[in-house]
């Protein structure tokens, strides 16, 4: 019982660590934030298993995300872990976080939320889309027309 | 891959022989569309569109990693993806011709990015419930990254068809140039019915039916003619290539050919 109790501590030990590693492009948020990190869990021998996901096949970033995982781990002493690249299911929009929604909105970036996208800055659901593309692969750029500024967009996909 | 179509293809080397050409088309398609439109970054019309055209190549080139990696693995004579993708000359190639068509104008890039987004769709759709996991992984990926990039393709389309005379002329000569080369997308072959067989790839016949519906719908939101059919003397999914792709590899594999083995 006592041994059940500590593997759980472990993982969630685990999971407030990888809570601490920076998305390499929005490093407001954190991989765990976004829904890369999929699963932590000890195996019937004890040896750690992390499951990431990419979030785009082609994000650059994914290798970046990958070794500062690596690398947390080994910082905190997990350097047995087991790092898994998980492809199914295919990562959604819908796996960032409530805490994520509110980091990216605070730092001017608009949520994936369904309906339409609210301006960081004034809270107007009065936007229209520029481009369906942005400075990274997970947004879309738009722009207020009540306070005129633009913003990003994280993309729902 | 899952372990029934592992063990089927180790049983059958022909099987396994079909289905690495079959990963190969769908990964070298992918991988010279990639290719084509990282040709725009710096060049296109406005700054919107040239991130918009950069996003696609970064999906385009993801998702032929993932596919290249897979076919290496089941060759299974130690290619990766870079020995794949840098050390192939065109004839081993076997995307699809209309990929490697030059980018021409706007009008032209967006019609041939719009007619593969279609064909995509339909295929991952297909293949995201393929017996072999893999491919039904990499597929439903690829799927969400596809009908994003569909919306961006047709809504192009459409701008630019029922746009001024000037956009709209340009895009009925793209469509109409570049209409051959989409005889090749659903014209199934050994490699196509052995998948089929093998239930890792649906029959093209449906597929083909569903891409000519949605053709012919955004083709009328765009107020665009529907070219008449067109004989096609190139099959890029055999490796028999228009010259275009040459000067294509040429480019892209120009470090790797140099400098064998070269590392940032």
């Amino acid at each position: 019982m006592s041994g059940a109790a500590q593997s759980l501590g472990v993982e969630q030990q685990v999971w407030q660590l990888l809570a601490a590693v920076p998305d390499p492009e929005i490093p407001v948020v954190s991989i765990v934030d976004l829904g890369i990190v999929r699963y932590v869990r000890r195996d019937s021998v004890g040896r750690l298993h992390v499951g990431i996901t990419p979030t785009y096949s082609g994000c650059p970033a994914t290798a970046v995300i990958r070794s500062a995982t690596r690398a947390a781990l080994d910082a905190a002493g997990h350097a047995d872990a087991l790092l898994e690249e998980v492809l199914a299911p295919a990562w959604s929009s819908d796996w960032v976080t409530p805490a994520g929604h509110a980091r990216l909105a605070a730092f001017g970036i608009a949520p994936p939320a369904a309906g339409p996208a609210r301006c960081p800055r004034c809270g107007s659901a009065a936007t229209e889309r520029i481009s369906e593309f942005g400075s990274t692969p997970c947004k879309a750029h738009y722009r207020c027309t009540e306070c005129r500024e633009p913003f990003d967009r994280f993309k729902c996909i | 891959m899952s372990a029934g179509s592992a063990a089927a293809v180790r049983r059958d080397r022909a099987l396994g022989e079909a289905l690495f050409r079959y990963v190969l088309r769908l990964a070298d398609t992918s991988l010279v569309l990639g290719q084509r439109l990282g040709e725009w970054v710096g060049h296109a019309p406005v700054l919107e569109e040239d991130l918009g055209l950069a996003n696609l190549a970064l999906d385009l080139i993801g998702q032929a990693r993932l596919l290249l990696t897979y076919a290496g693995e089941i060759e299974g004579k130690g290619r990766d993806e870079d020995a794949l993708a840098y050390l192939r000359d065109a004839p081993e190639f076997l995307n699809l011709t209309l990929a490697e068509q030059p980018n021409g104008d706007f009008a032209h890039t967006i019609v041939r990015q719009w007619l593969i987004d279609a064909w995509q769709l339909e295929i991952y759709s297909d293949l995201a419930g393929s017996s072999d996991e893999r491919l039904a992984a990499i597929a439903a990926k690829a799927l969400k990254e596809t009908r994003y990039h569909h919306r961006f393709s047709s809504g192009w389309l459409a701008r630019l068809g029922d746009g001024t005379a000037e956009s709209r002329g340009r895009t009925q000569a793209a469509l109409d140039s570049l209409w051959r080369f989409t005889a090749e997308l659903f014209a199934a072959d050994e490699v196509d019915e052995r998948m089929a067989a093998a239930g890792i790839a649906a029959p093209l016949v449906p597929a083909a039916e569903r891409w000519s519906a949605r053709v012919a719908a955004d083709l009328g939101a765009a107020t665009l003619a529907l070219p008449a059919p067109q004989a096609h003397p190139w099959y890029g999914k055999r490796g028999v290539h228009t010259e275009h792709l040459g000067h294509l590899l040429g480019e892209m594999q120009h470090l790797q050919r140099t400098y064998p083995g070269v590392r940032w």
